[in-house]
């Protein structure tokens, strides 16, 4: 219990993946739904950072930086998006967004 | 010892923190308390030694990210309560299947990887941030080209969505002219 292994931060990245899909599933405005997706990409870093370190492999860092590098592009053409959405539509809604008509 | 107590202390923030803000039906709460549970995550890399990452995640996650949501919720309407959707049952189903497949994954894999050997293993006595570089500048070369190219297009990607009209002011136009401006958009989401 009080020596920290890899299991611990493995059920750790899980439980914050699981709050992540909980959002991912409940959310409807767009802008909530990006947060949810930013507690995904958190927690696979967290597994990543674990496993190198108790495997003392790099890969799982160097993993980790693309993934945050992913994760801060997506954010800056996501929100583009949203404002060109949110600027013609006035809302940022996500069931209005089902159809795909302009 | 004081690992286990940091490792407890904040994986509790961390849970407590994301978990708020999945739930919290006010805008600014959840960008707040997702900020929070950033630098919470952060700690747990400096616990594993990965220092740079932790400093990575400090700057790019709570000053870059979130300050560009800061930014981006200044065109919402963040005060409004945020309405939750009923929910797909399929979708739910699906990505509930999907998680406890996830779980199951997450305790085999490292009873089935006992013999795994390091690509690319940790020196002793080189700190992690030049180990990092050293890693990174020789056998991940390309893929950081690629990560910075790919960075430069959402930049351009950024400006061009975001930008539209940005070169108008309406400080410095006429009163007759922002009347017309307002016309044509009336009109544009009209028809």
């Amino acid at each position: 219990m009080m020596e920290i292994g890899l299991t611990h931060y493995l059920i750790l990245s899980t439980i914050l993946f699981s709050i992540g899909l909980v959002g991912v599933m409940r959310r409807k405005n767009l802008l909530m739904l990006f947060f949810a997706t930013e507690i995904l990409l958190n927690s696979v870093n967290i597994s990543f950072a674990a496993i190198s370190h108790y495997y003392g492999d790099l890969t799982g860092q160097m993993f980790a930086f693309f993934v945050i590098a992913i994760a801060a592009s997506e954010v800056a053409v996501g929100l583009g998006l949203l404002i060109v959405w949110h600027k013609s539509h006035n809302n940022i809604d996500l069931e209005q967004m089902s159809t795909m008509k302009g | 010892m004081f690992e286990a107590i940091a490792f407890y202390l904040f994986a509790f923030l961390t849970i407590a923190m994301f978990f708020i803000a999945v739930t919290t039906s006010q805008a600014l709460y959840a960008l707040t308390s997702l900020a929070a549970g950033m630098i919470f995550i952060s700690a747990f890399f400096f616990i594993l030694g990965a220092d740079f990452l932790g400093a990575v995640q400090i700057v790019v996650y709570s000053g870059a990210v979130m300050a560009l949501y800061a930014f981006g919720m200044m065109f919402f309407d963040t005060t409004r309560d945020v309405k939750e959707s009923k929910g797909n049952n399929l979708i739910i189903v699906g990505l509930s299947v999907l998680a406890a497949v996830l779980v199951v994954v997450i305790f085999a894999a490292p009873m089935v990887a006992d013999n795994i050997t390091p690509l690319y293993p940790i020196a002793e006595g080189v700190g992690n941030t030049q180990s990092v570089g050293v890693v990174l500048f020789t056998k991940y070369l390309i893929p950081f080209e690629v990560a910075a190219v790919m960075l430069l297009v959402a930049m351009v990607a950024g400006i061009v969505l975001a930008g539209k009209k940005m070169d108008l002011s309406l400080t410095e136009m006429s009163d007759a002219e922002i009347r017309d401006m307002r016309l044509e958009k009336n009109k544009k989401v009209l028809s």
